[in-house]
């Protein structure tokens, strides 16, 4: 779960961590307001999910109330195209407006969870502000690394061995073990599955400041963190997507014109895949989950039939927990509630599967059935004439 | 033979009063597992169909001898549960539950690795070795006795892939649904590792998807370590990067991740790739017959 870059620095903040002094605006009035109030030179910010706001022209550093202005004008409202974005874009209806620091050098820090090692990894770099799998492609040499048991936490000779590596000494030094220090144990206290401060500052005055921060929540720790999951902003998620999560349906929009409704997140990914090797493009994934009812079943095929561009349906179940009839039963349920419109392919097999084909066929419904996979991806792309 | 199972497992459920511990217990005992003793704190002296209750892992493996241990703990409990019954000597833990936080599997897993203990997931389908042992929540029909080691971070992937096996007269030596999380206890090299030393396994098939490295560093283990056919097969190439795909694993961050690095990766290492999940049957069957 990602939040936005004021929300993240609020947290830091609270956990004695440097942060610019910054107000957050949603309308020009309100952002000309805090201009005025925090002064010159001034940073102004697109609040959304994805990185690569600078390229885009979602940040901009002003001198004065006039290019304040200007500046708030473009960026408030505007649909943010980054290479994170994808091509849609994101429209920004929220700015952060921040004091300016005079910086000396930017820093990179970050601390994430290692899969491989199970440790917490530390990553650091005196090449701040830049993207950090560059740095790593074309000077590896400047990169910092270093695990931490989780076990024992961190310990006085990890920050040494950072803040050495940084080249830095004196008071720089032990200001930095501090930031270094705080950070690790906001992301403990958090849960969080990444916090990234790109670039972390040193200013001319001797003091290091968090000048952004990219910080990603472990969705399944929401249950101990109540405040992080109410402050999620969801207001760029995809409708169909916040009215599936609603149902408990792991549901994610793509492009395409095929829909899927397959039962498992590995089984949901191969489907798509397959039916874009018949030719055709998945619409969506959707994951029913092993414990899916009748009613999930039906709300599943709902959002499916609401995406507009979807032209066909592929339904791939492999009866375990989740049983042919009972899937069955919600697909006929929905498909008559709803008024089907929609060519339909379904290959199901395992639980029950027997049953699960003889309500399909007797429901009257125009249910094309698939004998195995590879049949139903031909059958599939045969329907959507893509083939 | 086989790989972490057989018919000396003897099997303990930690959640075993819950719907569906209770549910995928009754089905284990079913296909034959020796399910010995149930854990429930507060539920001890009970019984579920005759299978024993106790408060504690410790109080089971005295009174009862289990050396295995199936999860099903709700998420905010299930890290204490693995590490409970590793501190009880468990040799086994194969752990269902989906949605544990991942900083609290890093302190399981790294507390692992001073005990003796071997976890199975979590959020996995759990190991099966057809006709001896199921500790898990796979459906037990569609396997079949035979040569062939599965290993997989999915679950109902691993069913198709069993299935289509099983049609094409490929039988299972033992199946490792080894879970979909990016922090889990036994990976890829560990099974292919104990499928190589195994003399009943002839030919491995190994289910990766998108996130992490793990298939990258399988690929060169089986580069350099096994001498067995190895098919695979990767779900995920049509997925978008920065999305979580179902698993908390499945997700691909910056360049690293994608599926067209992990087919590239097997397949530099000599392994057989199969890219299309509807041919894998027949596909394995040109490979290993």
């Amino acid at each position: 779960m990602k939040l936005h870059e004021y929300q993240a620095k609020e947290l830091f903040g609270h956990a004695g961590l440097p942060v610019p002094m910054g107000k957050v605006a949603r309308t020009p009035d309100q952002a000309v307001q805090h201009a005025d109030a925090l002064g010159f030179p001034l940073a102004i910010k697109a609040q959304v999910h994805a990185g690569g706001r600078g390229k885009a022209g979602g940040i901009q550093v002003v001198a004065d109330m006039e290019e304040a202005k200007a500046a708030i004008d473009a960026i408030l409202g505007m649909t943010l195209q980054t290479a994170q974005t994808g091509t849609t874009g994101k429209k920004v209806s929220t700015i952060l407006l921040e004091k300016g620091v005079d910086i000396d050098h930017e820093y990179y820090l970050s601390i994430l969870p290692d899969r491989d090692t199970a440790a917490l990894m530390i990553i650091a770099s005196t090449e701040g502000g830049m993207n950090i799998e560059d740095v790593a492609d074309k000077t590896p040499e400047k990169i910092i690394r270093v695990r931490v048991n989780p076990l024992i936490g961190i310990q006085p000779y990890h920050l040494r061995r950072i803040a050495f590596g940084l080249g830095l000494s004196g008071e720089n030094f032990k200001s930095f073990c501090s930031v270094l220090a705080k950070l690790y144990k906001t992301v403990i206290d958090n849960d969080l599955l990444l916090a990234e401060i790109n670039p972390l500052a040193l200013t001319a005055e001797g003091d290091f400041i968090l000048l952004d921060a990219k910080v990603d929540v472990d969705s399944n720790s929401l249950f101990r963190h109540k405040e992080l999951a109410a402050s999620y902003d969801n207001s760029e998620d995809d409708p169909l997507e916040l009215e599936a999560r609603k149902y408990n349906l792991n549901y994610i929009r793509l492009s395409g014109n095929v829909g899927t409704m397959v039962n498992g997140a590995g089984l949901a990914m191969a489907t798509m895949d397959i039916i874009k090797q018949a030719g055709a493009e998945p619409a969506n994934f959707l994951d029913v989950g092993g414990g899916a009812n009748a009613e999930m079943i039906e709300n599943g095929f709902r959002i499916l039939l609401s995406d507009k561009d979807v032209q066909a349906i592929l339904i791939n179940i492999f009866g375990g927990i989740l049983r042919c009839d009972v899937l069955a039963t919600g697909v006929v349920q929905a498909a008559k509630k709803i008024g089907l419109t929609l060519p339909v392919v379904v290959r199901m097999e395992g639980t029950n599967v027997d049953e699960g084909r003889r309500i399909m066929a007797e429901s009257g419904l125009d249910l094309a059935t698939a004998v195995d996979l590879q049949d139903a991806a031909e059958k599939i792309s045969t329907i959507a004439g893509l083939a | 033979m086989s790989i972490f199972v057989n018919n000396d497992t003897r099997l303990l459920v930690q959640g075993i009063t819950g719907n569906e511990g209770k549910f995928h217990t009754l089905q284990c005992v079913d296909y034959g597992t020796n399910v010995v003793a149930g854990v429930t704190p507060g539920k001890g002296g009970q019984d579920v169909d005759g299978i024993p209750v106790f408060n504690t892992v410790e109080d089971a493996v005295q009174a009862t001898g289990a050396n295995a241990s199936m999860i099903f703990v709700p998420p905010p409990f299930a890290a204490d549960a693995i590490m409970e019954a590793a501190d009880a000597g468990i040799a086994l833990i194969v752990c269902i539950t989906e949605g544990i936080p991942a900083h609290d599997m890093l302190r399981v897993k790294t507390f692992l690795k001073s005990s003796a203990s071997r976890l199975i997931g979590p959020n996995c389908p759990g190991i099966i070795t057809p006709g001896a042992c199921k500790i898990g929540i796979m459906p037990g029909p569609i396997h079949t006795s035979g040569t062939i080691g599965v290993i997989s971070r999915s679950g109902t992937l691993t069913y198709e892939v069993v299935h289509q096996l099983s049609r094409v007269g490929l039988g299972q030596s033992t199946c490792v649904g080894i879970g979909g999380d990016p922090v889990i206890g036994t990976n890829f090299i560990d099974c292919l590792a104990a499928f190589a030393q195994d003399d009943a396994t002839a030919g491995i098939v190994m289910v990766g998807e998108i996130g992490g490295n793990a298939e990258e560093e399988a690929a060169a283990f089986i580069r350099d370590n096994v001498d067995k056919p190895v098919v695979g097969f990767i779900a995920g190439l049509t997925a978008p990067p920065g999305r979580r795909m179902g698993h908390a694993g499945a997700i691909i961050s910056g360049s690293s991740g994608t599926g067209s690095a992990k087919i590239a990766a097997m397949e530099d290492c000599g392994l057989n790739v199969c890219r299309n999940l509807g041919k894998l049957g027949v596909f394995c069957s040109d490979v290993f017959c």
